[in-house]
């Protein structure tokens, strides 16, 4: 091992130096100008996105517990992409609300404390590593949870988050302790030899199972969803919903495929029932939801339902599905929650009613956040369609008709309550509508990123094949 | 640039256009160029078509295929037969009717304008569309602005009319969805790679197994949008809250996706899975053909008059699509063509009376022929055209559909076609009370003496639509003609 190889590591490497650089710049930042802290994380973080799309080489360190290849080295750019976007889109609550109490930097450091969590735990190459990078990424978003401490519904959040969190880490610990039981050994590389099918292993994947399905809040692990994401502030609730979710969803799929592959015949039908359980679950409860955060909250469990139609085909197709799937969901959630704390920032207001006639006020927001919904939705031309669609057809590959056929039952249900905020941002006209404003330049910035996100990845073709061709190392 | 291609870039440019529209001047002006250019485009193909058929015996012509995801094997694969171009033709007349008849939108124009023209991409693209996976695409960019449409410029329970139509249609698109997969995955049948293309996968046996499970979904899938029976309840509560374009555009070419759908793809891709399930849709379809004449008399709303009549008759164009023969077929296509013309017109005059009487209860509507005898004449020759008049284009287009029907010998065959045909008795009941009615009968309501003339705009969107069914009716051979060699390759597998 020589010193060039930490330039594997370069994302983390890279964001820890930024993390450093901020808690110095805190030092000597002037006093009368302290918002400008949030410009040079800012634009930090821009340039540690762009440095991220220079080609890395696969390989791995520290005896194997590190190891990337260039689909992580895609995904981390994803989530990346979607960090970035979320700055933008905070940057204005940042400065008027936080800033000002002199917790800016501390917020900056702990969201990148958790981002370097994910970064290692989908990397990881056994299990301590994991269980590190799990415990990384979850701590500092239930500190950031309860950030409005004027809030009682945000410390609320956060004391749930920790509470569930703390829980679901300690089962998914004791499950790994299993496997490395049955295995004597906490490396991927060794497990993948010698795991079978014995009762120990079996219980210890389930429970090893439930720490990561509580991340991605699948059925019956999404109780704390709504709650926290209700209580959350804005960005923290889409960092919940995008960044970690989709992270956790990246290496749940690395370890079934990989480490889990002999066992595919058992975790089939795992993920068959849960995923049922969870689209179903989402969308009958996202119905009736009035508060945009609870909204989006059970939509997005539900959008986690149709990423387990991905996982179940278990090979190139699903790897490609799931993470081109992802990404467009980091897109289309990041715009619909961008326009939601959009329209929160100017005017407080958060409930699906305060949307009506916001077309005829605001045509701008009401496009995008129709946009998103749509993608959301699965409606073609929009990206969410072909992801939804690949997805499908992932399901499919395997001959999971029925399957496929509870799914498409859920995407009807589900464009019901997406259309229920498209029909009151259109179709209804208020006395009192939310009065035009202009967004600062930053929201304004990150809410167009989603929206050529939204437009692009799916009508252009190079982008799966890319993703496709990726997935090919993963094994 | 080819020929097909345009028929989506130029709504798309509309569409751009209306972007930086300013108020309802410009809109409809631009509205308007855009659709006179795609019917111009349209004529052309027709031409076009006839010349290329000449030197050129594929079953599609004008094709053009690009690789879209190569890993699924989806392409952008476009090419037209003479049902496609007949259908495309209607389209772009009907869309130029609609335009016109939306002359004077008050709210939210530019909006309106462009909903109109995207939806009609979605109908322009998914006539043309040879793959699969891009009709599907188009399906549903049709289906969606219809959302829109109805629940901002509608009138009555917009709101609950749009949602149910929207989320019928959608949820029978999602199983169309679970149907297309199926195909897709079982088109390696016969060791080939797996394909979305239509005239690849007619070419592979499909095992029977497959057939069977995946034809009722792929047909149900459709057929909701052509309004089978018993998924016809979105339509008449859509139509009757839709505003006029809208209704026209409906009931006149939207509906029309379905019957085409289901022998594009369903009974093409699947013919042993149609055989085995044709009796079973045969029912529904005769079921809807009766229950929508017999609901149209009991209406009192003009347009829900009109959007049962429409249950009824696109019914018929199931009904002859199962009838799995040739004349049958030919007069299924002339039934859609000609059922998308004349319920345009209808709902185009009964728009204008609403917009004058602002009523649509027959009840009080009377002597409308006296105050305005342009809306009234149309409203007659229409009617009697609906009911099968010869010398329009509906009668040529059931004629063909019972004599296709009456080919088949057995009992069960029979009976369903005597059912079928005693609706026209029913359909000359309620057409011939409207319009002794509210054309013929005394003056109903006071004060309404003076209402104002069909202007310039409303008579050339209703000659548009009045000229092709004369001419239908008269010179039915060319069209005939078109159609009925397209049909051959598609029916072989039938047979």
């Amino acid at each position: 091992m020589n010193f060039s190889n930490f330039l594997l590591m370069r994302h983390e490497i890279l964001l820890l130096g930024i993390i450093l650089l901020l808690i110095i710049a805190e030092i000597f930042i002037n006093k009368n100008k302290k918002s400008s802290i949030v410009h040079l994380a800012i634009f930090l973080f821009g340039i540690h996105t762009i440095i991220g799309f220079f080609t890395i080489e696969e390989g791995s360190l520290f005896g194997g517990m590190f190891h990337t290849n260039g689909l992580i080295h895609f995904f981390k750019n994803v989530l990346n992409i979607g960090v970035f976007i979320l700055l933008l889109q905070s940057a204005d609550w940042l400065q008027e609300k936080i800033v000002k109490e002199n917790r800016g930097t501390e917020f900056f450091v702990l969201l990148f404390s958790s981002l370097l969590g994910m970064y290692f735990m989908i990397s990881s190459g056994d299990f301590l590593m994991f269980y590190l990078g799990l415990e990384l990424s979850t701590l500092p978003v239930a500190a950031l949870a309860s950030y409005e401490t004027t809030k009682r519904k945000s410390s609320e959040a956060g004391i749930k988050l920790i509470l569930s969190a703390a829980l679901a880490s300690g089962v998914s610990l004791f499950g790994i302790s299993m496997l490395y039981a049955t295995s004597g050994s906490i490396y991927f590389n060794d497990i993948i030899e010698v795991i079978t099918p014995t009762n120990l292993t079996l219980l210890g994947i389930v429970l090893f199972f439930a720490g990561l399905a509580f991340k991605i809040s699948l059925v019956p692990f999404h109780f704390w969803t709504a709650d926290v994401y209700e209580g959350a502030p804005i960005s923290v609730a889409s960092y919940l919903s995008v960044i970690s979710k989709g992270a956790a969803v990246f290496i749940l799929m690395i370890l079934l495929f990989t480490v889990l592959k002999p066992l595919m015949h058992i975790w089939e039908n795992v993920i068959y029932i849960i995923a049922i359980a969870t689209m179903f679950i989402g969308n009958l409860f996202a119905l009736r939801q009035q508060n945009m955060k609870r909204f989006l909250a059970f939509s997005s469990i539900a959008q986690a339902g149709f990423i387990l139609l991905g996982l179940i085909s278990g090979d190139q197709l699903g790897t490609a599905t799931v993470v081109y799937f992802v990404m467009i969901y980091v897109f289309s959630n990041l715009a619909a929650f961008g326009v939601v704390q959009a329209i929160s920032l100017q005017t407080g207001k958060e409930k699906m009613n305060d949307y009506e006639g916001l077309y005829r006020s605001n045509p701008n927001l009401s496009l995008v956040m129709m946009l998103a919904l749509f993608s959301l939705a699965g409606i073609p031309p929009v990206a969410g369609f072909f992801g939804k669609f690949f997805l499908f057809t992932a399901a499919a590959s395997k001959g999971y008709y029925l399957l496929v056929f509870l799914a498409v039952v859920n995407v009807t249900i589900s464009l019901y309550y997406y259309l229920l905020v498209i029909r009151a941002m259109f179709l209804r006209k208020s006395d009192s509508p939310i009065p035009f404003f202009k967004s600062k330049l930053y929201m304004r910035l990150g809410l167009l990123i989603t929206v050529i996100g939204i437009l692009v990845i799916g009508l252009y073709s190079p982008i799966y094949e890319y993703i496709f061709e990726l997935s090919k190392n993963l094994y | 640039m080819d020929i097909l291609s345009l028929f989506i870039i130029v709504p798309l440019l509309t569409v751009l256009a209306l972007v930086f529209a300013k108020g309802l001047k410009q809109s409809r002006i631009i509205s308007m160029i855009g659709s006179i250019v795609q019917l111009g485009m349209a004529i052309n193909l027709v031409f076009a078509y006839f010349k290329e058929r000449t030197v050129n015996d594929q079953i599609m012509v004008f094709t053009k295929d690009l690789v879209w995801f190569k890993q699924f094997n989806i392409h952008y694969n476009i090419g037209v037969d003479g049902i496609s171009v007949a259908l495309l033709l209607l389209t772009a007349i009907v869309v130029l009717a609609g335009v016109f008849i939306s002359w004077k939108m008050k709210e939210l124009p530019k909006e309106f304008f462009i909903s109109l023209i995207v939806l009609s991409v979605g109908v322009y693209g998914f006539f043309i569309s040879i793959d699969l996976f891009t009709m599907f695409v188009f399906f549903e960019i049709a289906v969606i602005p219809m959302y829109l449409l109805i629940g901002i410029w509608g009138s009555g329970p917009r709101e609950y009319s749009a949602m149910k139509l929207t989320l019928m249609l959608m949820g029978a698109s999602a199983v169309l969805l679970v149907g297309i997969l199926g195909i897709y995955f079982n088109s390696g049948a016969d060791g080939g790679a797996l394909t979305f293309n239509i005239l690849e996968i007619a070419q592979v046996n499909i095992p029977f197994e497959a057939q069977k499970l995946f034809f009722p979904l792929v047909f149900i899938g459709f057929a909701v949008i052509g309004a089978l029976f018993p998924f016809h309840t979105w339509s008449p509560d859509g139509h009757a809250s839709a505003p006029t374009a809208v209704s026209m555009l409906h009931a006149g070419v939207l509906m029309k996706l379905g019957g085409y759908g289901v022998f594009r793809v369903a009974m093409y891709l699947l013919p042993e899975g149609a055989l085995h399930w044709t009796d079973f849709f045969l029912i529904l379809a005769a079921t809807g053909v009766v229950y929508g004449a017999f609901s149209a008399i009991k209406q009192t709303d003009l347009k829900y008059i009109n959007a049962y009549a429409s249950v009824s008759h696109l019914g018929l164009v199931l009904f002859a699509l199962l009838m799995l023969n040739k004349t049958a077929w030919n007069g299924a296509i002339i039934q859609s063509l000609s059922h998308g013309l004349l319920t345009a017109m209808f709902f185009a005059l009964i728009g204008m009376i609403y917009g004058r009487t602002h009523t649509r209860n027959i009840n009080k509507l009377g002597g409308m022929m006296k105050i305005l005898p342009f809306i009234g004449a149309i409203y007659v020759i229409t009617g009697l055209a609906y009911l099968g008049l010869p010398g329009f284009s509906g009668f040529v287009a059931e004629m063909n559909i019972f004599v296709g029907g009456f080919q088949h010998p057995d009992m069960f065959h029979r009976v369903l076609t005597v059912l079928a045909v005693s609706s026209i008795v029913v359909t000359a009941v309620y057409i011939l009370r409207l319009v002794g009615k509210i054309m013929m009968g005394p003056l109903e309501t006071n004060g309404v003496e003076n209402l104002p003339k069909a202007t310039w705009y409303e008579k050339t969107g209703i000659l548009l639509l009045l000229i092709p069914v004369v001419g239908i009716g008269v010179a039915p051979l060319w069209l005939s003609d078109m159609i009925m060699e397209s049909i051959q390759p598609f029916i072989q597998g039938l047979l």
